[in-house]
């Protein structure tokens, strides 16, 4: 072989060998090699979520005997969800509320995601994280600052009263359901926008041109063109903040009052002064069972838009 | 893709609302330091003089102390363990081809969704079955589980966002996994590894539920606070040590998430030029 | 350099992704110091070959030698192969030194031995004093020369080229083309060239093996590529080519006949191997082995025809003759030879001939 320049052969010589019997099998299967990587984050997930909900699982069917349990498995926790119209009360209410928020959520964002998308040119990051931003300031401050705000010598009855325009404090402000609502919207209105951006920024510009040289104008475009292809994303967003407001336990309880509790309240409840954890682990189990069930109209809702626009 | 001109007109009403939509997303939260300088111990207007007696309050209160310092001893360990195990499991759902990636992705995703009150309370139940004990590992374990999530979700798009013939080529020079990790891909996901440690951080340092439901006799900051919200006359503190947390938890969250997009925008051009 | 044995074996390998067969049954033999390419069009497996030679995937069936040794479980930092490519691969967050440098870290060699050893590197790829230059500072051309430059340093047996020249534009790529050969020539190794461009598979090539959808269709030296197809499939995708069907008639060992629709009756010089009496076959022929002219030539085979349309192309012109018993035009390429010089008979009647030993027998497909 012709020498290239003056480089020491043996000092670049690799050695053909081949290695150990692990390597050689890690090597030749591609799969055993990923999940040998992701085997303590799923290891993690499996003993801090999986086994959880068995466990879970397995004790809804127990009932409280004194301050222990009677482990015979019964249908007795469901039955009660099932008879007793507080605990269906409290569900309706829970969806109902956290429904009402989704809607105000994504309403209010729509707009402001299309803003983004549409009419901002420069500095676009710059927006996305201002906007994000506060979903990452604590759940609990951000809660917090509404009962600054909706107190009874709150922000909003003290200037009220301090301008002359009412006499006594507004006792409806807070521990209301409204006050409630108002918050989660408020609280998960930095999420929403991302998803909603998203599907917005993906909208082929050329097809809002041709729209408009159909003879489309602002209006109709938007309605024909720039919703529907849209659609993905409001639905994307309305499942993210759906999902975990159904099962919110700080806002009502520190918003909510006898009259916004929610269904989170109740299970804390359970697991804690109500002590009865087969009741508890009921209700969680039938909170997850609505989320599966909700998570599947979502997907079949994707599918369908997605099914529409291709 | 940029707009033809037409699109891109101005509009003012929706240029309005943009401003209104801030005002209203930073507002209430702004609200937090105002009063927590506000000379009453109540919370409302008109405001009634400048004081910083509600953070001296603090200073010279233990529980404060102890809980920030459990805090903290909670969220460094979690961090960093939820961004290596990120890292691990970010790694290996771009680069192998494993089966049932897409299941294993949205099981991992999973937390994210699923309201927190339920892990927590499906986790005590766990600890109590096991009989473990509640203190600050639980804590931390229920945190970790919080923030993987996010961790894979901020590594992710990092890994995608450089090519894998660079590993390849890594390989091909000679050199085997591990020097390749550190050697090539370690300093090309730097920016995603340093966004995740710093969120994740956060996220621990700010976490309520699983605090809540998890914490033995030492607790973290958020659970003091919310102890502290059943004493009125303690409301002013409650601001004030809520300040802190926010004027703490912003500088890093703004700079995880710059450096996070950052990294991102930059590398794209450049795989753009090539 | 003993260019006859087989340093690279390939043997009856195949290549799953999934249920996806992106390699099938392949074997090929490439001799030490050869220049060998692979040529097929995107999609047909050749990255795929590649990275089975490189080591990135392991093959699904059937084993690779190197120099004599089974590459089966040989992860690519130990085989002595380098690549180059398809994008480079240039690490964007070091400068070209320590890219170039980057697989001598092993050697554990002083520094300035290290810096050294690149500066005659970047001597030899015509960029001296980069060294300090960023990766995201350098041009296509120039990143393409540093990969070279990294994987050379190691003085790998085999260096795997993929696409190496297809992100460059034309006039560069055909600089780059002839100065790859030089360096081949200069540094003796073997080079193992993927690309889709037939032109540069010719020019560049010692052989070259042509590939579709995951299989080899042939091997052979560039003319015997191109004067002797062995499919159809070959015969289209390097250069133009005529077909025309035809039966075969063997004379004992005298030779053959065809009888094709459209030129006739073909005397063969020699019967071709495989084929049957009777069977049917295709003749092929390249548009430059016609020629056209306007009295019947009687020293060669030649039909009637009239010339249907015309392409003029600068240094040649195409010309499409439509003859009796055939719906598709004949396709002519012939030089200009002289300046504005009509084509011949361009008004009318013109005779098509060919040489014999032009014409080329394939399978009916
Ligand atoms: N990692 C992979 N997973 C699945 N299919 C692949 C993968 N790599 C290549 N293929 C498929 O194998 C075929 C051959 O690809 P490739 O070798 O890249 O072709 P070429 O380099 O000749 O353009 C293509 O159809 C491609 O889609
Ligand atoms: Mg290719």
């Amino acid at each position: 072989m012709t020498q290239t320049s003056s480089i020491d052969p043996k000092v670049t010589s690799r050695p053909t060998r081949t290695s150990g019997r692990i390597a050689r099998l890690l090597y030749r299967n591609e799969g055993l090699r990923g999940y040998l990587l992701m085997s303590p984050t799923l290891i993690i997930l499996t003993v801090g979520v999986i086994i959880p909900f068995l466990i879970l699982l397995v004790i809804s069917f127990w009932t409280r005997a004194g301050v222990g349990f009677d482990t015979t498995p019964s249908l007795a926790n469901y039955a009660r969800v099932v008879n007793e119209p507080m605990f269906g009360i409290l569900l309706g209410r829970s969806f109902w509320m956290s429904g009402i928020a989704t809607v105000a959520t994504i309403a209010i964002c729509y707009p402001m995601a299309y803003f983004v998308a549409f009419h901002v040119h420069r500095n676009k990051m710059f927006w996305l994280i201002l906007i994000t931003l506060p979903f990452w300031i604590s759940y609990l401050l951000r809660v917090f600052a509404w009962r600054v705000i909706l107190g009874y010598e709150g922000v909003i009855n003290s200037s009220l009263v301090w301008l002359g325009w009412i006499k006594a404090p507004l006792e409806f402000l807070l521990y209301s359901p409204t006050a409630v609502i108002i918050t989660l919207t408020h609280a998960w209105a930095a999420f929403a926008i991302l998803p909603l951006y998203v599907s917005l920024e993906k909208i082929d510009k050329s097809l809002l041109v041709a729209a408009t040289d159909l003879g489309d104008g602002p209006v109709a475009r938007f309605f024909r063109i720039t919703l529907p292809l849209s659609m993905p994303g409001v639905i994307a967003a309305s499942f993210l903040i759906f999902i975990p407001t159904t099962g919110d336990y700080i806002t009502p309880a520190l918003l909510g009052g006898p009259d916004g509790m929610m269904i989170g309240n109740l299970i804390q409840a359970q697991f804690g002064s109500i002590n009865n954890w087969p009741m508890g682990a009921t209700l969680s189990i039938i909170l997850m069972l609505w989320i599966a069930a909700v998570a599947l109209a979502f997907l079949y809702l994707t599918r369908l838009a997605q099914a529409r626009i291709a | 893709m940029s707009a033809p001109t037409f699109l891109r007109r101005p509009n003012r009403v929706l240029s309005v609302y943009a401003i209104l939509f801030l005002v209203a997303l930073y507002f209430p939260i702004l609200l937090i330091p105002l009063f927590s300088f506000n000379d009453s111990i109540y919370v409302r207007f008109p405001l009634e003089g400048f004081t910083t007696e509600w953070f001296g309050q603090l200073w010279d209160r233990q529980p404060v102390w102890d809980s920030l310092w459990a805090s903290v001893k909670v969220g460094l360990p979690v961090s960093i363990l939820s961004t290596t195990l990120g890292v691990l499991a970010a790694r290996s759902i771009t680069r192998d081809r494993v089966p049932g990636r897409s299941a294993v992705v949205t099981f991992i995703m999973l937390p994210l969704v699923i309201p927190t009150l339920i892990f927590g309370v499906a986790l005590l139940a766990l600890l109590s079955r096991l009989g473990v004990p509640l203190s600050l590992y639980t804590v931390a374990f229920g945190h970790l589980i919080v923030c993987l999530p996010f961790s894979v979700a901020t590594l992710l798009p990092r890994f995608e966002g450089f090519d894998r013939s660079l590993e390849q080529a890594s390989a091909d020079l000679g050199e085997n996994g591990w020097w390749t990790f550190w050697r090539v891909t370690f300093p090309l996901v730097m920016p995603g590894i340093v966004a995740s440690l710093l969120l994740t951080f956060t996220i621990s340092f700010d976490e309520f539920i699983m605090a809540f439901f998890l914490s033995g006799n030492e607790t973290t900051l958020p659970i003091y606070l919310w102890t502290q919200l059943r004493f009125p006359q303690q409301f002013p503190s409650v601001l004030a040590l809520a300040s802190l947390l926010i004027l703490f938890s912003l500088p890093l969250i703004l700079i995880g998430m710059w450096i996070s997009r950052l990294g991102l925008h930059e590398n794209t051009t450049k795989g753009a030029k090539t | 350099m003993n260019g006859n044995d087989a340093y690279i074996s390939i043997r009856n390998v195949s290549k799953f992704f999934g249920t996806f067969q992106a390699i099938d049954d392949v074997s090929l033999d490439i001799a030490g110091g050869e220049f060998f390419s692979l040529l097929g069009a995107s999609g047909s497996g050749k990255t795929t070959l590649l990275s089975m030679l490189a080591g990135f995937e392991p093959a699904t069936q059937g084993d690779i030698f190197i120099d004599g040794q089974s590459m089966d479980s040989v992860p690519p930092n130990h085989r002595p192969v380098n690549t180059v490519f398809q994008n480079y691969a240039i690490f964007p967050h070091l400068n070209v030194r320590d890219n170039i440098a980057y697989g001598l870290r092993k050697a554990q060699l002083p520094r300035a031995k290290r810096y050294e050893m690149v500066d005659e590197m970047l001597e030899l790829i015509k960029l001296p004093g980069y060294g300090t230059r960023k990766a995201h500072e350098l041009s296509g051309g120039q990143r393409q020369r540093i990969a070279l430059a990294r994987a050379l340093i190691l003085r790998p047996k085999v260096l795997l080229l993929d696409e190496p020249l297809g992100a460059l534009d034309k006039q560069l790529r055909e600089q780059m083309q002839l100065e790859l050969r030089l360096l081949q020539r200069k540094v003796g190794i073997t080079f193992v060239f993927v690309t889709h461009d037939q032109e540069e598979a010719l020019a560049l090539s010692d052989r070259i093996a042509v590939m579709q959808g995951g299989r080899v269709l042939q091997v052979d030296t560039p003319a015997g590529l191109y004067e002797s197809p062995n499919s159809r499939a070959v015969a289209s995708f390097i250069g133009n080519m005529n077909f025309f069907p035809g039966k075969l008639r063997r004379n004992g060992t005298a030779g053959a006949v065809v009888e094709t629709e459209g030129l006739g009756s073909l005397r063969l010089p020699q019967a071709p191997n495989g084929q049957p009496d009777g069977a049917r076959v295709q003749v092929a022929l390249r548009p430059e082995k016609f020629d056209l002219s306007v009295t019947k030539p009687d020293d060669r085979p030649s039909v009637e025809g009239r010339l249907a349309n015309a392409a003029y192309m600068g240094e040649r012109s195409h010309f499409y003759i439509a003859i009796d018993g055939r719906e598709e035009p004949v396709a002519v390429s012939a030089q200009n030879r002289l300046r504005f010089g009509a084509p011949p008979g361009s008004e009318g009647k013109l005779w098509l001939s060919w040489s014999a030993d032009a014409v080329v027998v394939l399978d009916a497909e």
